[in-house]
């Protein structure tokens, strides 16, 4: 069954056309690439499944409900959860309480909430730096603590801006380990996501946009060989690079 | 942390004691130390833990003071019932102001000019309305009658002044440790943030907003009736906003304890500069004693004293506790 539904979502800034007809579905336990080069409209997609933007035309469902229109906090309470491409922790929070706050949705009392946030918090190996204020984190923590305070809202689905953008090898593949283990937990993830490595290994299922349309879906090995995607990322001339199909 | 918590309790425990021993100018510093400081933590609530900076909070200790005073002169009806009155007319106005300036998303700078404006036209209107008293003010005869939130006794109004300021402050801290107060820091912090983790953001900063100018419009009672006079100019002017905010700030704006710690630095100094400088003929000095204390604590100590003094006295116990 289909958790997330767009249909011919459409957004326009001035004479730039950033989302074009986009239809875009996540089924409930799937875990979906959105890839595409930059200034495809992805993250402007993002902005407008988690209603920080107000789409121009087309209509989005979400477990079965419309939320065109809701605000982010609404959409958040309804399970959809998302982190920024550039990460916005807290700064002068500690980690534990940039959690807690995406854990207080679900758990008013903030004894309950404190104590989910800490699980959560442990879960994704922030233990140690519970107490740390998140300004003094590195990128990669910094990026975790996004993810935890996105995770302790209970999401049913989570979409994920670019995790894995600055992050060295060994912190990246880490960082997709924990991604499968919430996978696992029971979470559908749509992911927008540069390093084809970490996008390749957690997608099943990969949706390409270029110029905010969408050129090409299917399983990732297809979908790498499309001579739709070769062209948006590499230009028309290196389409005949395509082995052929 | 231990030596900080029992300096506090022994300073608990003697203010109420420190009147009979004062002399009465003591008495008076301190009633105004207590009282800028239940300002300055009443402005905490929306200025310094949802971080949207009112500047106009002068307004709200305006309307509240005028309520209480009229409804006692013309009324008859007793200030310890007027001043909830008037905080609810304070906290009409705070929602009013909050929905224009949330609604509409001002943030910062355009959010100060809004608040500004608001306090600006409360003056005028207040000036031009002959039923208050218009330009010239409004003024209470004295009677010392308590009814009438009226003491001979000067250390009636120390004792009010330390409940009002004890009493936001446990209420901030009370809330500081709950959904509110977290939800608070997190605007605070990062709006787009707080909305993506699921808080309403235009809900916190409204009840943020009720609640600040509330307790403002509260203190506006106690204002009118220990000075017994209300000019438009004073009380919606942009000095006394000034005055509400710069505690807080000094002592640490977002935390509990700064503006207590902001109102003991800085009342007793604006009281002892205005009294000596006047007597020297330079009246208004104090305000340049004022901006040069301001530019050195957002140079040196940008979160304000309370964090640091906290801070100093943790490290000094660490090795013992």
């Amino acid at each position: 069954m289909s958790l997330l539904e767009a249909r011919g979502l459409s957004k326009r800034f001035g004479g730039v056309q950033a989302v074009a007809d986009l239809d875009l579905d996540v089924a409930e336990g799937e875990v979906v690439g959105l890839i595409g080069p930059n200034g495809a409209g992805k993250t402007t997609a993002f902005n407008l499944l988690s209603g920080f933007l107000a789409a121009d035309a087309g209509e989005i469902r979400f477990r079965g409900r419309s939320v065109l229109g809701l605000k982010p906090h609404a959409i958040c309470a309804l399970g959809l959860a998302r982190t920024f491409q550039i990460v916005r922790p807290f700064p002068r929070l500690t980690v534990l309480d940039n959690v807690l706050v995406g854990a207080l949705g679900r758990h008013p009392n903030a004894t309950d909430a404190r104590a989910h946030a800490r699980a959560v918090v442990d879960r994704l190996g922030l233990g140690a730096k519970a107490e740390t204020l998140a300004a003094g984190l590195t990128l990669a923590e910094r990026k975790r603590v996004e993810l935890a305070r996105a995770l302790a809202t209970e999401p049913a689905l989570l979409l994920l801006d670019e995790v894995m953008a600055g992050l060295n090898p060994t912190e990246a593949a880490a960082l997709v380990q924990t991604i499968g283990v919430i996978h696992a937990s029971g979470v559908s993830i749509l992911l927008i996501e540069h390093n084809m490595r970490a996008v390749m290994s957690l997608s099943h299922r990969l949706v390409v946009l270029n110029f905010g349309e969408r050129v090409a879906e299917g399983p990732p090995a297809a979908v790498a060989n499309h001579p739709k995607v070769i062209e948006a990322y590499l230009g028309e001339e290196y389409v005949h690079a395509a082995p052929p199909r | 942390m231990k030596a900080l918590a029992a300096l506090a309790v022994a300073v608990l425990v003697a203010l109420p004691a420190f009147p009979s021993v004062f002399g009465s100018y003591a008495v008076t510093l301190f009633t105004l130390i207590f009282f800028y400081g239940f300002l300055g933590q009443a402005w905490n609530v929306v200025g310094g833990y949802a971080g949207q900076l009112s500047a106009g909070h002068a307004a709200f200790l305006g309307v509240g003071a005028y309520t209480a005073a009229l409804l006692s002169v013309e009324r008859g009806i007793t200030p310890w019932v007027g001043m909830f009155a008037g905080g609810a007319l304070a906290a009409v106005l705070g929602a009013v102001v909050g929905f224009l300036g949330f609604r509409f998303g001002l943030r910062g700078f355009y959010f100060v000019l809004l608040t500004v404006a608001l306090s600006e036209i409360c003056r005028i209107l207040a000036g031009n309305t002959e039923a208050v008293g218009g330009a010239l003010g409004y003024y209470i005869s004295f009677t010392g009658n308590p009814r009438q939130f009226q003491f001979q006794d000067p250390r009636a109004y120390y004792y009010i002044a330390l409940g009002l300021m004890l009493g936001a402050t446990a209420l901030v801290m009370w809330l500081e440790r709950r959904r509110f107060g977290v939800y608070l820091a997190a605007i605070r912090e990062d709006e787009s943030a707080s909305e993506a983790a699921g808080v309403d953001t235009f809900k916190y900063k409204m009840l943020a907003m009720l609640l600040s100018s509330f307790l403002t419009g509260l203190g506006g009672t106690f204002y009118a009736f220990y000075l017994f006079s209300l000019q438009p100019s004073t009380v919606f002017g942009i000095p006394l906003s000034v005055e509400i905010i710069i505690r807080p700030i000094v002592g640490g704006a977002g935390t509990a304890l700064g503006p207590v710690v902001g109102s003991f630095i800085l009342s007793p100094l604006a009281e002892l500069s205005r009294h000596y400088f006047s007597q020297g003929g330079w009246h208004g000095a104090h305000l340049i004693a004022y901006g040069a204390l301001l530019i050195a604590v957002v140079l040196f100590l940008p979160e304000g004293a309370y964090p640091r003094l906290a801070r100093a006295l943790r490290r000094r116990t660490a090795p013992t506790s």
